[in-house]
């Protein structure tokens, strides 16, 4: 695969990534009536543990590496999204609802690591 | 009578919009990240992005929270250059995983990197909703209201 090629798999990939994230924050949103954020959540949650999963599979060569760029970079970083997840935070602090606040901010960090942590440890073992 | 609207994304136009936006702000993403190299061993680039990203959305939103700016327009803008544009440029996967990845070899340097990126990112989205509610929203509507 060219550059030039790769590039545009990415940014094509991207588009892809980010109406997943329109489709599913809304069928969350219509399911669960919640001022948390619950939608953004689960993407970012999801989206870190696949792309732990797709880099660990890339550094054990089980994934060729511009595919990783594609699935991962493409695919992943347009699906998760951090600039909505600190607009909710910040929304939260007016509110003042602080509790949410800090499990949206510091709580989804902190569960997001975890979860590329585990896609790196599943790589791990899927390839041994 | 009216036929019930579809829900905001169950709609072709809206999803076509995100999609154009999400592979704008996703290839510029791409682009940050080939130019700019990790500095001391922080990835620079990915944080630079999502404050930055952080930023603009605050801007963004906050400005078209007034009501007499929002038309059709100004939903395509959310969804083209928010949900899509920003929401792709910024992400939360690579943060995550850089972090797990830079936590096994400098545990320390990984925490500061991931809590130095939310802590900077909710002082910029502050940022943006500050500049937009004092000065740009004003600005736009009173613009708006002498036409």
């Amino acid at each position: 695969m060219s550059a030039a090629l790769a590039a545009l798999l990415i940014c094509v990939a991207g588009g892809i990534g980010a109406t997943l994230r329109l489709i599913l924050d809304g069928l969350i949103k219509a399911r669960i009536r919640s001022s948390y954020p619950v939608g953004t959540t689960v993407i970012n949650v999801t989206g870190s543990f696949l792309l732990g999963l797709l880099t660990g599979l890339a550094m054990s060569q089980a994934v060729p590496q511009q595919w990783q760029l594609v699935a991962g970079t493409g695919l992943l970083g347009g699906y998760t999204t951090f600039s909505t997840a600190s607009f909710e935070t910040v929304r939260l602090i007016e509110d003042r609802r602080y509790v949410a606040a800090a499990c949206n901010g510091l709580g989804m960090l902190i569960v997001c690591t975890a979860a590329a942590a585990l896609g790196f440890a599943t790589a791990h073992v899927v390839t041994r | 009578m009216r036929d019930r609207p579809r829900p905001l994304h169950l709609s072709w136009s809206n999803i076509a919009i995100v999609a154009l936006g999400g592979a704008v702000g996703t290839g510029l993403r791409y682009g940050i990240t080939l130019v700019v190299p990790r500095w001391a061993g922080v990835p620079i680039a990915t944080l630079g992005i999502n404050v930055v990203g952080a930023f603009l959305l605050g801007l963004l939103l906050e400005v078209l929270a007034d009501r007499s700016l929002d038309t059709g327009w100004s939903r395509r803008i959310r969804l083209g250059v928010g949900t899509g544009g920003l929401g792709g440029f910024t992400t939360y996967s690579a943060l995550a995983t850089e972090t797990a990845a830079l936590a096994i070899t400098r545990p320390g340097l990984a925490i500061g990197y991931a809590f130095g990126t939310v802590l900077l990112g909710a002082a910029a989205s502050i940022a943006g909703i500050w500049l937009s509610r004092g000065h740009l929203r004003p600005a736009l509507v009173n613009g708006k209201n002498r036409r």
